[in-house]
């Protein structure tokens, strides 16, 4: 087992390594930078530019040395947590994204265990009753949750709560408390208003998560040992749980690494309509503006956080399966 | 075939059988040793059927699948003659129509059946609520013209044309789901629009399917490093969450680049990105295909790599590539939709369903103007069709199961 978690640790770090370095090339891809964009519009309103300033943070953060010394530079101080300068804000990055990120991550974690919570039992109902109503129902409103574009079911649902509840559910937590310091009514507010971004966000992968269960579930009731424990008289429940369930589980937990770039491709949607305070509203601007190390630091906090989750499934399903940790630990 | 079926003859005495020569019989007609392997018309029908007639008898048992491919199929048709479907031209405005609700269809006049009609409005401009108020008044009774001559266009850009399969009345308007803001009729928007939504998941499909052939079948052929170094650069391409990355991609476009280059980027974009899945589906065939007899054979012979993987290695998955292909689509419509809701995607003038949709982004205009948010129909019913569809020919395409 520790050799499997270090073989997997040891490939992580190349994957880390070859992100950031496609991140720069993106964030660098577009002519000019950030400050010829701004000089440009200043320009545009009829205003003169700083261009001393200018100049001086240009000549400061190297944007006259070569493309491969700036991703160095950037890469160096992203080891020891130094995220750049975010130029729009004038503040350094961890600065401005602090709060948000961190708020990412809750709002995605939260979203995922409530994608758990809600396919499983469900899912199991499904393979269990096939062809019931219910399943018939169930299966309908799945595909459904497939099917309709993330962000309009959160403009719905932020409609309806208006009209009939007259709430406002913008935003991730009470006006009062945004600029507040972590504190325990803090986080109660977060909780009250953490549930519809997570409902909007998690039903396209609940759905497909509930699809998937049931077919594999389906795939083992149907094998023999299942016909030869029913038949020696197991109960059902325990002739459903403790075999049949335990192999429909494995591409559960491998799903992770599926879901979690799902969850924060749809969070970062979600959140520009309904304006929560997270990672999404700010990567749309800061990509407009070309303030590249804000965009560059949130896509490699977003992939890290995948490159991670993808890890913990891993090791996850090699607790769960024998098979998988034998092999690895053959293969070297 | 090689089952000999044994023929009872008339019982035998033992006894007798010494003595008295056998009463049998002979036929006289010729010899048939196939005579067992003889099939009826409908057997030979099915064992001689190619694979592909194979999947398509069992998609057509798949009543689900059947119902969303004519779905799909009356779609893709409608787009290459949006031009005569739509009642309005894609950028005609009604000055005097701006935010006017849909207007239903009426087929009864006093309890008797006639041709479909309208109701004309009666415009009031509420000043103290700053709102345009559009009552339908049932005294103006605007009968639709059918296979008429209205708004002019050029059909495929290239030949000038004014039929339409519907129009309004001789001065009434048909606006069946509302006009927008610059007094748009919202259906013509949404027929051309479909144009663009509905060929994006194509055009970006056939990219991902190239290059995940492309780059799929060379990790599995070839195996050892290509293999690995293929395989870790795809991890690095799907530990990207797909929407951001595809914002960063499209923000990347230039602003100088006219609507119709920008709507290949998209394409391209999105294209880009979702191949790693085909990829790994084809790698994971090829290294359990080439093993196989048939793949040395074609390789003694002298068959060269694009050969051998072409012609008899991708034959073998073909139907389960195109099945997983399909099911591509609707994610690339979504996030099309998804980038143009963000003013990332396609730009104007040129239209589609996200863009038509990124002027209901506000709550406001959904609480005023719950009618602009019609596009969403048919966002959905396209992604659950090719959602459906996908799934039939998913299970057709291993017909021998």
């Amino acid at each position: 087992m520790l050799s499997y978690i270090v073989h997997r640790i040891l490939i992580m770090v190349p994957t880390l390594i070859a992100i950031s370095i496609v991140i720069f090339t993106i964030i660098n891809l577009p002519p000019g930078n950030y400050f010829t964009t701004y000089i440009a519009e200043l320009q545009g309103s009829g205003e003169t530019a700083d261009l001393a300033k200018i100049q001086f943070l240009e000549k400061e953060y190297g944007f006259d040395r070569p493309l491969w010394q700036q991703y160095l530079y950037w890469a160096g101080g992203l080891l020891h947590g130094d995220l750049g300068y975010s130029f729009a804000y004038d503040l350094p990055v961890d600065k401005v994204v602090g709060d948000r990120m961190l708020l990412t991550a809750v709002v995605s974690i939260t979203t995922i265990i409530f994608t758990y919570l809600v396919a499983f039992p469900i899912g199991i109902y499904s393979a269990t009753h096939q062809y019931s109503i219910s399943d018939h129902l169930l299966t309908l409103l799945g595909f459904l949750g497939l099917a309709t574009p993330s962000f309009l079911l959160a403009l719905v649902l932020l409609y309806l709560a208006n009209v009939y509840f007259g709430i406002s559910i913008g935003g991730l937590m009470d006006p009062k408390y945004l600029d507040q310091p972590w504190s325990w009514p803090k986080v109660v507010s977060l909780m009250e208003h953490i549930w519809i971004p997570v409902i909007v966000i998690g039903s396209a992968g609940t759905a497909a998560m509930i699809r998937r269960l049931r077919a594999n579930l389906l795939d083992e009731l149907q094998k023999q040992y299942v016909v030869t424990a029913r038949a020696k008289g197991l109960h059902p429940l325990k002739a459903l749980f403790k075999y049949p369930l335990r192999m429909a589980l494995n591409p559960f937990i491998s799903d992770i690494g599926s879901l979690l770039p799902q969850v924060i491709s749809g969070a970062a949607i979600v959140s520009v309509v309904m304006s929560l305070p997270t990672t999404g509203p700010m990567l749309l601007s800061a990509l407009r503006s070309q303030d590249m190390y804000l965009a560059g630091s949130f896509l490699m906090f977003m992939a890290s956080l995948t490159v991670i989750g993808v890890f913990v499934s891993d090791l996850a399903l090699a607790l769960l399966d024998p098979r998988i940790r034998l092999q690895a630990g053959r293969r070297q | 075939m090689s089952d000999l079926t044994f023929v009872p003859g008339p019982p035998r005495d033992r006894a007798e059988d010494a003595a008295a020569p056998l009463p049998h019989f002979v036929s006289t007609a010729p010899y048939d040793p196939y005579a067992v392997e003889r099939m009826t018309p409908a057997q030979e029908r099915f064992y001689v059927a190619s694979q592909w007639r194979m999947v398509w008898w069992k998609l057509r048992r798949h009543r689900v699948a059947v119902v969303a491919g004519a779905i799909l199929l009356a779609m893709y048709v409608g787009i290459t003659i949006c031009e005569f479907l739509a009642p309005y031209g894609v950028d005609s405005r009604s000055t005097d129509f701006i935010y006017a609700p849909p207007q239903p269809v009426h087929i009864f006049y006093r309890g008797r059946l006639v041709a479909p009609y309208v109701l004309g409005f009666d415009y009031r401009l509420d000043m103290k609520r700053l709102e345009r108020i559009y009552t339908p008044n049932p005294k103006k009774r605007q009968t639709i013209r059918f296979f008429c001559h209205g708004d002019r266009y050029e059909f495929w850009n290239l030949f000038p044309g004014n039929l339409h399969l519907a129009c309004p009345a001789h001065g009434g308007q048909l606006f069946l789901l509302g006009t927008d803001r610059l007094g748009r009729d919202l259906m013509s928007r949404m027929i051309y629009g479909a144009r663009v939504s509905l060929t994006v998941g194509l055009i970006g499909v056939a990219v991902s399917l190239t290059l995940g052939i492309a780059i799929g079948g060379i990790a599995g052929y070839y195996g050892g490093w290509t293999d690995i170094l293929i395989q870790r650069a795809m991890e690095v391409i799907q530990s990207f969450p797909h929407l951001p990355l595809w914002m960063a991609l499209s923000a990347i476009l230039p602003v100088s680049w006219s609507p119709l280059l920008v709507y290949f980027g998209i394409t391209l974009i999105l294209g880009m990105i979702d191949w790693t899945h085909l990829a790994r589906a084809v790698r994971s065939k090829l290294l359990a295909l080439r093993e196989e007899d048939f793949c040395t054979a074609a390789v003694l012979m002298g068959a060269r790599p694009v050969r051998v993987i072409g012609r008899h290695l991708l034959p073998s998955f073909t139907s389960h590539l195109i099945a997983s292909a399909t099911l591509m689509i609707p994610g690339m419509i979504l996030g099309e939709t998804a980038l143009s809701f963000l003013g990332l995607g396609v730009r104007p003038p040129m239209t589609s369903w996200g863009v038509l949709l990124s002027d209901a982004q506000n709550i406001n205009v959904v609480a005023l103007y719950p009618w602009l948010l019609a596009p969403v129909g048919t966002v959905i019913l396209a992604v659950l069709a090719f959602n459906f569809f996908g799934d039939g020919l998913r299970d057709a395409a291993d017909p021998y199961h």
